[in-house]
């Protein structure tokens, strides 16, 4: 009985202040918003945004609705985290192998990229790189090109844009590749462990993945075109570029530093899960009989990406929330665009900071989910 | 590779050592002229073969030089570590190169063209950096728009505050059992109030100054100071309630945690800019400042429950049965034998969650407090002094550098101390 009471008590205290804690706020939420002659709810979703962005990646202008806004700003949000997470995650494995190397030049280098980038606050770098980096570009009409083709301006990067013709055709051919790619491999693998012989997968794989799409060109009807940004002159002394696509510096500050700043804590992942694989592992491998490439293949690579993977998945979920600081420079991410201009607007603040934080909680939530799931997979599993 | 270009070797070694220190010492010269005096001496060769002529050459120099043993210490040394393949000795120059060449114009700008005397913009003539601006500027970097002649009564909280936090370590053997209470209870209360008389005033003949005008650096300080000490007691709670075995307490942690770890600190003070007043009763008023540090405080708590329940996670099962074997109930279970081993354990780790709250803090310039970077932006955009962010940008990046450069540091050694005590 004693011990009954022991255990429900608390739990009960704990749930009451929880509830009381709740209904305080809803009851004061509910009286100032009477005052202030706001109602709650989320029709204002489906009503005119009626406010422009200068970055799209989808259609649109200021007559369509919130929640079409929300989408655009939300894309934009996606596009920033994904350009981030693979400029980081390159930049980030080989800083990470640079710190292991012998050469005492190299391993310094690389020791004071992680310093020097890690211990600057992200804010400070992003302004840096769109205030004072960016601004130091030449205009538009003084541009030198890059590689030819793309020109980097104080008013961002322009860069060819492609123009596709039967591009589906394209795509499933592409598709069609990595199909047969996987059953190719399936199928290997079985032909291994049946008979030990093994078919050169990778060649094969290499032939079907440039083939098919080139037959797609050659057969299927499929074009592709460049359309080239070209210079031209407004007024008198002002220049744009037209065609292409312009990736506005916004953007390119916000990739720059976050992949910079990220970069530095993939590239101690990678290094420690490099340095977590001990050196019997190698020799024993070696001692079995297979090849260099096979022991980083089968023996060093899976037990090593089974320590950098989770604290390196951490560092991506990060950034993509980083990503929100975007509204510091006013890139129109979610938390600018919808948690700043469209409040604003509204002023319907508890829905759309609810709606803004529910949107990165369930991001987080469902990186936090696949990861969980991967552990349990390549978790050792011990008797 | 390597025995391509072994075959150009001379059979005699020391034949070997003079070709090639005289061509590494050549390319480097030609690198370290070409970027300190501007003179080109490979600008003869045809087209972009110059660029490329230094590296040639030390590439050559450098396989000339490599041998396994030649009784120089220098030379080995050099071998050994910057020139053991091809591939290193590449990489070598290239990083060597790209040093020399980076040097002189960094130099140029930081030091030797910048100005620093003078008051007015019009005393920067320089090609380099404008520190003058710095120099104008400083005190308003350092405490935001706070008066200038009461910038005195910040020191003295600071140094009063940091002051007390030392005190512990010369607490007497006996008084040794209070040191826990005295830096969870007894310090925050003290601290918050020195803080908030000195620098806030209001009483004992001390003018009041608003929160608004305080800023700059000071207020990093203070925010990150008190978000500390406010996120630690609560981040315990939590962590404890992550392990408890009573399932409602259990999910509310875990659901609090996992909530806040999921929302970026961005949308937290947006939360407790435009949403937190709605939730306050009618009348009350409750200051920008302290909205932000209560929020930053119950964001920052997550992740110091994670850490700490980290600590909590490492124990061995045998201390926890050691100390029910013994009759110990919950709580004296964990304050004198649980927590008084996983704290230790988990200070490393509370000193990279304060780093990254430290590295956080510049984040409420965007709900409109000025700290460093919010008086950076204003400055910037100051008539008087236009065209100077790099100067003010470089200057915040270096002091935040070497204030998180030396706490990185210092918690790698608390880390290391306590590796080995275990």
């Amino acid at each position: 009985m004693n011990n009954k009471i022991k255990r429900i008590l608390p739990q009960l205290l704990t749930i009451l202040f929880v509830v009381f804690v709740f209904g305080f706020f809803t009851i004061n939420a509910q009286v100032n918003m009477d005052n202030r002659g706001i109602d709650f709810g989320f029709g204002f979703l489906s009503q005119e945004a009626s406010f422009d962005m200068q970055f799209t990646l989808l259609d649109y202008d200021g007559q369509d609705s919130y929640l079409w806004a929300y989408v655009v700003a939300l894309l934009n949000t996606l596009l920033v985290s994904f350009l981030g997470i693979i400029f980081c995650t390159i930049l980030g494995v080989i800083i990470g192998v640079a710190r292991l190397s012998q050469n005492f030049l190299i391993k310094n280098s690389a020791a004071w990229y992680v310093e020097f980038f890690r211990n600057i606050p992200l804010l400070l770098q992003i302004f840096f790189w769109y205030y004072a980096a960016l601004r130091a570009l030449p205009l538009p009409e003084n541009a030198q090109p890059w590689f030819g083709v793309t020109y980097m301006t104080i008013k961002g990067y322009y860069i060819p844009s492609m123009i596709w013709e039967n591009l589906n055709v394209f795509m499933s051919c592409l598709i069609a590749a990595i199909v047969a790619i996987i059953f190719i491999r399936v199928y290997a693998k079985k032909i291994q462990e049946r008979e030990g012989k093994q078919l050169p997968v990778l060649y094969i794989s290499l032939a079907l993945i440039t083939i098919l799409p080139l037959l797609s060109f050659l057969i299927g009807g499929v074009t592709l075109n460049f359309e080239m940004p070209v210079l031209k002159q407004l007024a008198q002394t002002s220049f744009i570029f037209e065609g292409g696509i312009a990736l506005p510096p916004e953007l390119i500050a916000l990739v720059l530093a976050l992949s910079l700043y990220t970069s530095t804590f993939v590239a101690e992942c990678v290094r420690a899960g490099i340095q977590g694989i001990s050196k019997g592992q190698k020799e024993a491998a070696a001692s079995v009989g297979l090849t260099p490439n096979q022991i980083l293949k089968l023996v060093i690579m899976p037990q090593a990406l089974r320590i950098i993977i989770p604290p390196t998945t951490n560092q991506y979920l990060n950034l993509t929330k980083n990503s929100s600081l975007a509204a510091a420079i006013a890139y129109p991410d979610l938390v600018l665009v919808f948690a700043g201009t469209a409040l604003m607007q509204t002023g319907k603040a508890i829905e759309i900071v609810g709606i803004t934080m529910l949107t990165y909680l369930s991001i987080s939530l469902a990186i936090a989910a696949l990861m969980n799931w991967y552990n349990k997979r390549i978790e050792i599993k011990e008797k | 590779m390597n025995l391509s270009l072994n075959r150009i070797k001379s059979q005699n070694q020391m034949t070997n050592i003079y070709i090639g220190s005289a061509l590494l010492i050549l390319s480097i010269l030609d690198v370290f002229l070409n970027s300190f005096f501007g003179v080109n001496v490979s600008g003869s060769l045809p087209g972009n073969l110059s660029i490329f002529f230094p590296l040639i050459l030390g590439f050559l120099g450098l396989s000339y030089l490599r041998t396994e043993y030649s009784g120089y210490k220098f030379l080995d040394s050099l071998n050994k570590n910057i020139n053991t393949s091809n591939f290193n000795a590449f990489l070598t120059l290239f990083i060597t190169f790209a040093i020399l060449k980076a040097f002189p114009p960094a130099l140029s700008w930081m030091v030797l063209d910048a100005n620093i005397s003078g008051d007015t913009k019009e005393a920067c003539t320089g090609t380099g950096a404008c520190w003058t601006y710095i120099k104008v500027w400083f005190k308003r970097f350092m405490y935001g728009m706070y008066p200038n002649e009461l910038h005195w009564r910040i020191n003295s909280a600071f140094l009063l505050v940091i002051g007390l936090g030392f005190v512990g370590y010369f607490f007497k053997e006996n008084l040794k059992k209070y040191l826990a209470l005295y830096y969870v209870v007894i310090y925050p209360i003290i601290a918050f109030l020195i803080i908030y008389y000195l620098i806030s005033g209001g009483a004992f003949g001390l003018v009041w100054v608003e929160t608004g005008a305080w800023g700059g650096l000071s207020l990093t300080f203070i925010v990150s100071f008190f978000c500390l000490i406010f996120c630690f007691p609560l981040g315990m709670i939590l962590a404890l309630g992550r392990r408890s075995n009573l399932p409602a307490i259990r999910y509310i942690s875990v659901g609090y945690i996992e909530f806040w770890r999921g929302v970026p600190l961005i949308t937290v003070l947006f939360m407790s800019s435009v949403m937190f007043p709605m939730f306050l009763p009618q009348d009350f008023f409750m200051d920008k400042l302290v909205r932000v540090i209560i929020a930053i405080t119950l964001f920052e708590a997550a992740y110091c429950a994670e850490v700490i329940r980290g600590g909590l996670q490492a124990l061995p099962r045998g201390q926890y049965d050691a100390a029910k074997s013994l009759g110990m109930g919950y709580w004296k279970m964990h304050i004198f034998v649980i927590l008084p081993q996983a704290l230790k354990l988990v200070i490393p780790g509370i000193a990279n969650t304060f780093l990254a709250l430290v590295k956080d803090t510049p984040l409420i310039f965007v709900v409109g407090l000025a700290e460093i970077a919010g008086m950076l932006a204003l400055a910037k955009t100051n008539p008087k002094w236009l065209g100077f962010a790099m100067e003010g940008y470089i200057f915040a990046a270096i002091i935040f550098w070497i204030i998180c450069y030396a706490m990185s540091k210092y918690s790698y050694n608390l880390e290391e101390k306590y590796k080995t005590e275990r």
